[in-house]
């Protein structure tokens, strides 16, 4: 019986042209799988920080982070704990608004997610949540009925708690 | 500092390096490198087709240790490298090949002969560079040697927009290169080699099993002294043939999909195996659920990537494989450890081992793989290299050329690149001109180099091709033959060429022999001859390579000569 987990991978790569070629490139030359994507400069600007979250059994993860920390643009391959991790993402949502109490309903949604209204018009209004992937899956499931216009998300961003 | 070319930077940084050969070909976006050459002592070898020049670096590399250098222009120059390169990276192979590339302002606009190599080559190399100033080539040059040359070893390129090639500036050499996400070696844990010593001494039918990485890392003496310690049975992948004389009382030679009857048997029965610089591919290991089942495995290996990549194992020891083999045989002797000669499971092996010398069933006649190939041994010195194409004699050389002197077969086992073997023996030859070198081939791998017989003749090469021709396309026909109920389908080759005539019209030597006397004539005539020989030996087109393990199947289910 193979189990496939999640896991977040967090790589500290040198802040190059072409690296993230690399890096996606690897996951389908092996044939692994990627759920999420995030890229951006480090403190240092000599790096990038690119946080990935997969999905596989757990031979398939260890090697991927072995592939990953192989490769010589990576200076450094975490696989996180997310029990350990505070890990977010950042969705925009563009809904319909097709009848009057449409507008309230999506509105207490919205609060009860704490998340925030923008561009909010007659006939459609945009949401934005920062939130883990499951509260961002919750919330738009409870968005559904009304109709999902458009969407959008960044990818995880992760980091490890206590600073290790 | 100095104000030079980056071409002359590139010529300089290779001649710093030591490079002494160059296997290429001229063209647009590679011709200020050329220039710079004219004006060097390195060797230029002119190819006829830009994939041998990658081949001849990759066999110059793995018979020297050192990158092997091979030059092409952009373009179609760059793509015909393309295969070059993924074989050289699937067996570990040091190389550096360096491109020219359409002028930087012109990148990304499909210009003529423009290829985006770079892209095209990311999965198989194990590094690239793309230069984009004359002063960053010296670095690039010196780390390109490092990544190829360390660790595993693997192949770089180094693609040079033109523009980059011809101007100038002012241009340092670095005496050395730190590279930061780049670890090639580990200390071997000495801890991990303990517990490993103590599974092994506690296994009741122990077998060593020897991979490339012996090769790679020339720890032929470390695997014979601790296999002579310990008195365990040595198999060999077939990458790793020859990483232990074959010749030797405890070798039962390569296992797997056409390994030795003997070997195969025994790898089956063991429990527990040392297994040395090996990746534990499908070839060799067959299915892989089934060869782990019942085996505790101890791996040893420079890549930790390929520890529980196709194997669970007991104990993993990362580190090069001459290295921890120097830990094992310290702990052993430490322990003031000698195993007796005298055990059952040994006495088991020597038989079985005897057994199927005597009793594996050969194909009938005169000119068949085991006498030829036997009758080659026995005619060639022991230290001579063999390279091999791909295919059936490829198969018959693992079972019937004993290799005696450990680190001197070569092929591509990994991506099995037909047509590798001829360019790659040349470049061997380059590597070590005082040996002799031979390609054992195949007819359908030789069309597909053939051509370098200008290179080996015109660049005084002098190699024997020793072409076991059953004018056909012999594995896939017996692929046809075993599976596909005799429905024969592109594998006739219909005697064409003559390949007497071919080698002549190159100004080789070429020499067709009807038996066994005059096959031992002309191979005498080819290690005396100043220019390449071409033996054509007529083999029966319905010669199977036997055994077999067919595809998916386990090692225990081989197919044997009925």
């Amino acid at each position: 019986m193979i189990t496939l987990v999640w896991a977040i991978l967090s790589l500290l790569v040198e802040n190059k042209p072409g690296i993230l070629f690399k890096v996606t490139n690897l996951f389908r030359s092996r044939n692994f799988n990627i759920d999420s994507i995030s890229v951006g400069v480090t403190q240092d600007p000599e790096f990038s920080k690119i946080t990935i979250t997969t999905i596989g059994d757990e031979r398939q993860i260890d090697q991927i982070v072995k592939q990953l920390d192989k490769m010589i643009d990576t200076i450094e391959v975490k696989r996180l704990d997310d029990k350990k991790t505070v890990y977010r993402e950042l969705v925009l949502f563009r809904i319909k608004i097709s009848k009057a109490s449409d507008s309230m309903e999506i509105n207490n949604i919205a609060n009860s997610f704490g998340a925030k209204i923008h561009d909010a018009r007659k006939d459609s209004i945009m949401l934005e949540l920062t939130a883990t992937p499951d509260q961002i899956h919750n919330l738009q499931e409870l968005l559904k009925p009304y109709e999902i216009l458009d969407i959008a998300r960044t990818g995880v961003a992760a980091l490890q708690r206590g600073g290790d | 500092m100095e104000k030079i070319s980056g071409a002359r930077a590139l010529i300089k940084a290779l001649e710093k390096q030591g490079v002494k050969e160059i296997f290429g070909l001229p063209g647009g976006a590679n011709l200020p490198m050329y220039d710079e050459l004219y004006k060097s002592n390195i060797r230029h070898i002119l190819v006829r087709h830009e994939q041998s020049a990658a081949h001849m670096a990759d066999g110059f590399g793995r018979v020297s240790r050192k990158a092997g250098v091979c030059f092409a222009t952009s373009g179609p120059g760059a793509t015909n490298i393309v295969t070059g390169l993924a074989t050289a990276q699937a067996d570990s192979a040091p190389m550096v090949a360096i491109t020219g590339q359409v002028p930087t302002a012109m990148i990304g606009r499909d210009a003529f002969q423009e290829s985006d190599i770079i892209g095209i080559s990311n999965p198989i190399v194990k590094y690239s560079f793309q230069p984009t100033k004359p002063a960053e080539i010296p670095e690039v040059v010196k780390k390109g040697f490092y990544i190829a040359e360390t660790g595993r070893p693997g192949a770089v390129l180094i693609d040079i927009p033109k523009d980059v090639q011809q101007n100038e500036a002012d241009i340092s050499f670095p005496d050395e290169v730190k590279i930061r996400g780049y670890h090639p070696w580990t200390d071997p844990d000495m801890a991990a080699i303990e517990k490993a010593i103590k599974l092994l001494l506690s296994s009741s039918k122990p077998i060593v099993l020897a991979g490339g990485g012996v090769i790679i890392s020339a720890a032929f003496a470390e695997l014979q002294s601790l296999a002579e310690l310990l008195m365990i049975p040595v198999v060999t992948t077939f990458k790793g043939k020859g990483a232990f004389p074959e010749n030797h009382p405890l070798s039962l030679g390569p296992i797997g999909m056409h390994g030795h009857a003997e070997a195969n048997k025994i790898m089956t029965e063991a429990d527990c195996v040392l297994a040395i610089g090996t990746r534990f591919s499908d070839r060799s290991v067959g299915k892989f659920d089934e060869f782990e089942k019942h085996l505790k495995i101890i791996h040893l290996d420079v890549d930790p990537a390929e520890i529980g990549k196709n194997q669970t194992t007991s104990v993993a020891v990362v580190g090069d494989v001459k290295a921890s083999l120097r830990i094992f045989l310290k702990l052993l002797m430490q322990q003031a450890f000698k195993k007796s000669e005298q055990n059952a499971w040994l006495a088991h092996v020597t038989e079985v081992k005897q057994y199927w010398r005597e009793n594996l069933k050969l194909h009938p006649g005169e000119l068949t793989a085991a006498r030829i190939l036997r009758k080659l041994r026995e005619m060639l010195p022991a230290e001579s290299i063999v390279t091999t194409e791909v295919g059936q004699h490829q198969m018959w050389a693992s079972l019937f050329y004993d290799v005696i002197h450990p680190g001197t077969f070569f092929s591509s086992t990994g991506l099995g690149t037909m047509g590798w073997g001829f360019p790659a023996s040349i470049g061997a030859k380059a590597a070590r001109p005082d040996l002799p070198v031979v390609d054992i081939a195949g007819d359908g791998s030789f069309n597909m180099t053939e051509n370098s017989l200008a290179t080996a003749v015109l660049d005084n090469l002098p190699v024997i091709v020793f072409l076991v021709n059953n004018y056909s396309l012999g594995m896939v026909a017996q692929w046809q033959r075993t599976f596909y109920d005799r429905r024969m389908i592109g594998v006739d080759q219909k005697q064409c060429p003559d390949y007497v005539k071919l080698a002549e019209s190159y100004g080789a030597q070429g020499i067709r022999v009807g038996n066994l006397d005059e096959l031992g004539n002309a191979i005498k005539a080819g290690l005396k001859s100043d220019v390449a020989t071409v033996i054509d030996i007529p083999i029966d087109p319905e010669e199977d390579v036997l055994p077999f393990v067919a595809p998916g199947t386990s090692l225990k289910d081989m197919i044997l000569p009925s």
